[in-house]
């Protein structure tokens, strides 16, 4: 039987479920100590002093250290020299700009003692002009007078792709509508926060840390210090949960190595949740303009969007990036002839921003998504049947996207069929009916309707496609050692946290080798033992790095192939392979097992020539030709309660398309992951700040994260149309659930509220937004 | 600084502790019992569930102090039940990929085990509702659900 | 986050916990289950020098028919009230209303006495032990006193006990024929109530309490009244703010508060 696309049980459990995980702040280093940041409480502040005489003098106190103390370290990496102005100082310097700016640093020989000094350190602030959003930031632009939160920059504003007058096709066409969309700031809240552990002994540095692709880290540790890479060890061990936010590099990634090399001590820096919510960078925040023309049967003729992406205090380059994949994914999965887009950076006085589940896709399927339901809102047809006028057929493939048709080709799919599964998954027809009894019996909560056929871009990617976000290429490694016994160590050049690539990996390689599961060890997560590798994100682990499990599997069969025709005085191409072993066709009595085999590739007497010692060895550096886009039908009805708007989701139905799918169970756990983060944003969060900037949910009690209380069941269906750009035809999955709900919520939302002229909802549709939009009812049924 | 005496998953523990020693940190820094996890500062998201005295608890928000002379049970000291690798919710995790960064888990765990033992057949609300003070960012709870019902489906009677 | 450190005693008596307030006065917290206290000081909202911890004061956890009250141990947790057949014979909406509070984890360590004494308008169980009308009994270095439960509550994390006394015990009417429901309002189950109204109403006894809509649990009175006047019950619940002074917050506007306790009231009341 075949292990890729069995429901396969994870090797990464047993660990995990008897506690015997090893998160970064289980590791205990002989001698640490605790380091932990003084942060500004102002938004936007000149520093005049920092007086740290106080906490010197605190018990377990080590060192209290300021920027000045670092003034031979460079800045943190990742932005091009262009913009130097913006490069992030490790500490604040002279100016703070956000709330959580880390100032000082306080190291002290445990946690407790650390947390007393750094609330002894007192800061003088001069406040400087607060700008915390978008618009104000853009408004200070207008003023020549106006802040500059980067005084030698200039500018507050980053424009990216400049904007054009609209064209012809858009201002000709027989009907138009705009819509601006705010896309709310969340926060990733991973349950682990942000940690790093880091020893600088004489022998080289190792870093243990809460990230996403260690040997970008590793890389960028080196050349931050000056030090050989073979000096470097970075170790990314269990990581908990990441979603984004743990790809970007954190002021505490480069000080606590330049700390433990100071003191000659390990150094550990284990954030709080409300240290986190401040520090580890936010996603989403973006506005949108939007403006569509169409015609009378609902065909979209013409879409312009000017995407302005807040990018907070510190630009961070997979933040500056965000707005390009939103550019390049509004048009979603219609046939839009003419595209125009914007795009604009704007820098606020606000946590940076960055990757979060999604980045950049989910704000694109947002636009879209609302847009194609606001004109058939406008020409009163159903949402279904304009989505149905304006879809890429499943015969238009590769498809180029019109927002830009030289870099972005749809590899394949089938969005009609994705939406024909959904309706008779939900029984939409039955549905509508239903809709309009309730809506009409005011003592039944009022019923919408939401739909969302959503697109992505994943499998990052095509050569190219992840240097401009600062890492060493695009591609994924992949090596497979056979051990002498026929067992397999699978190194992974992506390093995963909580994705179970462990298992599917080893399903992808047990298949393709011929070798049982359980035979099959994978891991990752460790420079000093893995060849080089990129990262975990941009859903391209399995297409990407399982392309390249699978290529290498490939070289290491056809080998054992040839060493067991030699054992079995056989011919190669008459060796039959199964998970018992080897056999030559015909006479299947006799064997050879994969121990045999193993054993005999370490010894060259038994080996046919043309092979040597350790041959079942192989290595592979997986170049793809193009990305990969997943997408989906997603259906969601919910139940709004006429007098509170209290927003209650009856039904959630789901049709994903990620190709091929891998393990089933895996694949469901990662669209179920990222659904209850899309409903989350459209119902319950939204990170926010005050006129000067003070974060106002920087606690889990303020800021939603739901529980499973809180969310529905998930009505899971699929359809399959594989990507040609990779050999497992799987086209990525980590991102979709988070891509396409968010939409179909406030689809559903706008629906329920369309009787009351309701247009479009920004996100989180809270109940009193909603009580609002219905015209503040009262009464009480 | 004052002495307790901890008997935690049935070993006697005994150390001497500042007062404001939480929980958590005696059994994660004195201990060594990393197996519980902290993942916020408000009560919110139960990762640091254990039992004390056989009830739930979340251990950040328990000073040692306030433990001295009962009782603790953490993920480490969950036993397998017969026939099985683990404890039945353990393993109905394992089964229903009741799990994916496993940062949760051991606190999502503990509380599904407190949950079965005060009703060993919840409905699926019932499951909801009594995991409210748990937050898991991976799996979007529905196959921590079915981990449950797995579990109460396949637990040796009592 | 981490507490500010502090020196601790365990009371073994409340005579002894009661010494240790007086000697320590302002400086001094209690700590009974810990689950309003320890997160406030984990955040350094509160930095006591000295905590008291009551925990162990066994003898204060019980509930006791005494006659026409139920007698409930301040020390009592959550949980056993949420439990406890006795109220839910004669005072359901107490057992009831003590399921909605925290989750799980908290029921199980938090207790009815210092969820009171916390006086935290956006609890549940003041504002049920408000509508109740309920007796709460103090102990201080001079003996015991009570205190009405409309006198109760004072101000923003105030209430009326002194420095030195410690709350020991909670009396709420047996109200066994009287309609009751306790409405909740939030966001996630989790959380504190945006607004919630602990409705009692018939059987003899008619009382209204508020969540989260002063600084302080309030009782409506002027729906009470308008109910004793002989007014529908969709007319005295539209007075349900009336009196409040609810906050403007990231869950509600005060404007949308109001309108919650008119609906949550209505509702509480025609379910009873």
């Amino acid at each position: 039987m075949s292990l890729v696309g069995a429901a396969v049980k994870r090797k990464e459990d047993p660990n995990l479920l008897v506690g015997r995980g090893r998160f970064v702040d289980d590791i205990k280093l002989p001698g640490a100590l605790f380091m932990t940041f003084v942060r500004s409480t102002e938004a936007h502040a000149r520093i005049v002093s920092i007086d740290t005489n106080e906490a010197t003098a605190m018990p377990g106190v080590v060192g209290i250290y300021t920027i000045d103390d670092f003034a031979d370290l460079p800045t943190i990496p990742g932005l091009p020299p262009e913009v130097a102005p913006l490069h992030r100082p490790v500490l604040a310097k002279g100016t703070v700009r956000f709330v959580g700016d880390p100032v000082a640093v306080v190291v002290a020989e445990d946690r407790y003692q650390a947390a007393d000094a750094a609330e002894a350190v007192f800061i003088e602030y001069e406040p400087l002009p607060v700008l915390a959003s978008i618009d104000s930031s853009l408004a200070a632009m207008a003023d020549p007078e106006g802040t500059r939160i980067y005084p030698d920059l200039q500018t507050n504003a980053l424009p990216i792709f400049p904007e054009e007058p609209p064209a012809p096709e858009l201002l000709n066409a027989p009907m138009r509508l705009s819509q601006t969309f705010i896309n709310n700031r969340c926060s990733a809240v991973p349950i682990e926060p942000l940690a790093v552990v880091a020893d600088w002994a004489p022998s080289g540095l190792t870093v243990h840390a809460t990230f996403q692709a260690p040997h970008h880290l590793r890389n960028q540790l080196t050349s931050f210090f000056g030090i050989p890479q073979h000096e470097c060890r970075v170790i990314a061990p269990d990581v908990g949960g990441g979603f984004g936010s743990k790809i970007c590099f954190y002021p505490e990634f480069f000080l606590a190595p330049a700390i433990s090399r100071k003191l000659g001590r390990p150094i550990k820096a284990a954030q709080t949740r409300s240290e986190a919510m401040l520090h580890m960078h936010h996603g989403r925040a973006q506005r949108n303009d939007v403006e569509v023309g169409f015609d009378a049967s609902g065909k979209v003729l013409a879409l312009r969007v000017h995407t302005y992406q807040d990018v907070g205090g510190y630009p961070d380059p997979t933040g500056m990036g965000l707005g390009v994949l939103t550019s390049w994914m509004s048009c979603g999965v219609y046939a839009i002839p003419v595209a125009q887009t914007a795009l604009t950076n704007v820098i606020t006085n606000t946590t940076p921003v960055a990757a979060y589940r999604g980045a950049g896709r989910p704000e694109a399927s947002f636009l879209i998504e609302r847009t194609i339901d606001m004109i058939a809102d406008e020409l009163g047809l159903d949402p279904a049947a304009v989505r149905y006028t304006n879809f890429i057929q499943a015969d238009q493939f590769p498809y180029p996207a019109a927002t830009n048709p030289e870099a972005v080709f749809y590899d394949s799919g089938n969005y009609p069929a994705a939406l024909d599964e959904l309706k008779r998954m939900m029984g939409y027809d039955a549905l509508l009916a239903e809709q309009t009894a309730r809506n009409a019996d005011p003592s039944q909560p009022l019923m919408g309707i939401g739909l969302s056929c959503w697109l992505e871009i994943a499998g990052f990617g095509p050569n190219g496609s992840l240097e401009g976000f600062g890492h060493l290429g695009s591609w994924e490694s992949a090596q497979i050692r056979i051990q002498p016994d026929g067992t397999a160590i699978v190194s992974a050049g992506t390093s995963p946290h909580g994705q179970g690539n462990a298992t599917a990996f080893a399903q992808i390689a047990g298949d393709a080798m011929g070798i049982d599961f359980d035979s099959i060890h994978v891991r990752f997560g460790d420079t000093e033992t893995q060849q080089q590798g990129i990262g975990t994100m941009g859903s391209r682990a399995i297409a990407v790095c399982g392309d390249a499990i699978k290529k290498a599997s490939v070289q290491i069969r056809e080998r054992a192939v040839q060493i067991a025709a030699h054992l079995l005085e056989a011919a190669p191409e008459d060796i039959e392979v199964s998970a018992e072993g080897f056999a030559v066709r015909g006479t299947p009595a006799v064997t050879k097992s994969w121990a045999d085999v193993a054993t005999a590739a370490f010894q060259p007497l038994q080996l046919p020539e043309g092979l040597g010692a350790g041959t079942l060895d192989a290595t592979v550096f997986n170049e793809v030709p193009n990305f990969s886009f997943p997408s989906g039908a997603y259906g969601c009805i919910v139940g709004i309660d006429r007098v509170t708007g209290d927003v209650d989701i009856e039904r959630y139905v789901v049709v994903d398309d990620c190709g091929t799918v891998i393990n089933p169970l895996l694949a469901e756990g990662q669209v179920h992951g990222g659904v209850a983060q899309g409903i989350s944003q459209a119902l319950y969060e939204h990170f926010t700040y005050d006129e000067n900037g003070q974060p106002q949910t920087s606690t889990l009690v303020d800021y939603l994260v739901p529980a499973a209380s809180d969310l529905p069941a998930y009505e899971s269906g699929r359809i399959v149309t594989p990507t040609p750009v990779n050999s497992l035809g799987a086209k990525g999955i980590g991102e979709s659930g988070a891509v396409g709900a968010p939409p179909a919520v406030v689809n559903a939302v706008v629906d329920a509220l369309s009787g009351f002229g309701v247009r479009h909802m920004d996100m989180p549709c809270t109940p009193e937004k909603v009580w609002q939009a219905m015209g503040q009812p009262t009464g009480s049924n | 600084m004052t002495e307790v005496n901890i008997s935690v998953n049935g070993a006697h523990t005994t150390a001497e502790v500042a007062p404001r020693t939480l929980l958590v940190h005696y059994l994660r820094e004195e201990l060594g019992l990393t197996g519980t996890h902290v993942g916020c500062d408000t009560s919110n998201c139960g990762a640091c569930t254990v039992h004390l005295d056989g009830e739930a608890v979340k251990s950040c928000t328990v000073l040692a102090v306030q433990a001295d002379g009962f009782a603790v049970t953490t993920i480490e000291g969950l036993q397998p039940a017969e026939g099985m690798d683990y404890h039945p919710v353990q393993q109905g995790f394992h089964e229903c990929h009741g799990l994916q960064c496993g940062y949760c888990t051991p606190g999502m765990v503990m509380a599904c085990v407190a949950l079965l033992d005060e009703n060993p057949h919840p409905t699926e609300i019932e499951i909801r509702t009594s995991l409210e003070g748990n937050l898991c960012r991976c799996t979007g709870y529905q196959m921590i659900v079915d981990s449950v019902l797995w579990a109460a489906e396949h637990a040796p009677a009592k | 986050m981490i507490p500010s450190a502090f020196d601790y005693i365990r009371a073994d008596s409340a005579e002894a916990a009661i010494g240790a307030l007086t000697e320590h006065g302002d400086e001094a917290k209690l700590l009974a289950g810990g689950h309003s206290l320890v997160p406030l000081m984990k955040l350094r909202l509160a930095s006591p020098s000295v905590i008291i911890d009551i925990g162990r004061l066994s003898d204060l956890s019980y509930v006791r028919d005494v006659g026409d009250h139920i007698a409930i141990g301040a020390m009592t947790r959550h949980r056993e009230v949420e439990h406890s057949e006795l109220l839910a014979a004669q005072v359901p909406i107490l057992a009831h209303a003590a399921s909605h509070v925290g989750d799980p984890q908290v029921r199980n360590r938090g207790t009815i006495g210092g969820s009171l004494a916390h006086g935290d308008g956006a609890s549940d169980l003041p504002a049920v032990v408000l509508a109740l009308g309920g007796t709460m009994i103090v102990q201080g270095p001079d003996g015991t006193r009570s205190i009405a439960a409309s006198e109760f509550f004072q101000g923003f994390l105030e209430t009326a006990l002194e420095p030195d006394e410690l709350l020991t015990e909670i009396q709420v009417p047996k109200v066994p024929d009287a309609g009751w429901s306790y409405q909740k309002f939030n966001r996630r189950a989790m959380d504190w109530a945006i607004v919630g109204a602990a409705v009692v109403h018939g059987g003899g006894h008619t009382g209204i309490g508020l969540v989260n809509m002063s600084t302080i649990p309030v009782r409506a009175t002027a729906v009470e009244e308008a109910l004793a006047g002989g007014a529908s019950i969709a007319d005295a619940s539209a007075l349900a703010d009336v009196g409040t002074e609810p906050s403007s917050d990231l869950h509600g506007s005060s404007e949308y508060r109001r309108h919650l306790a008119k609906v949550l009231v209505r509702r509480g009341l025609e379910a009873c």
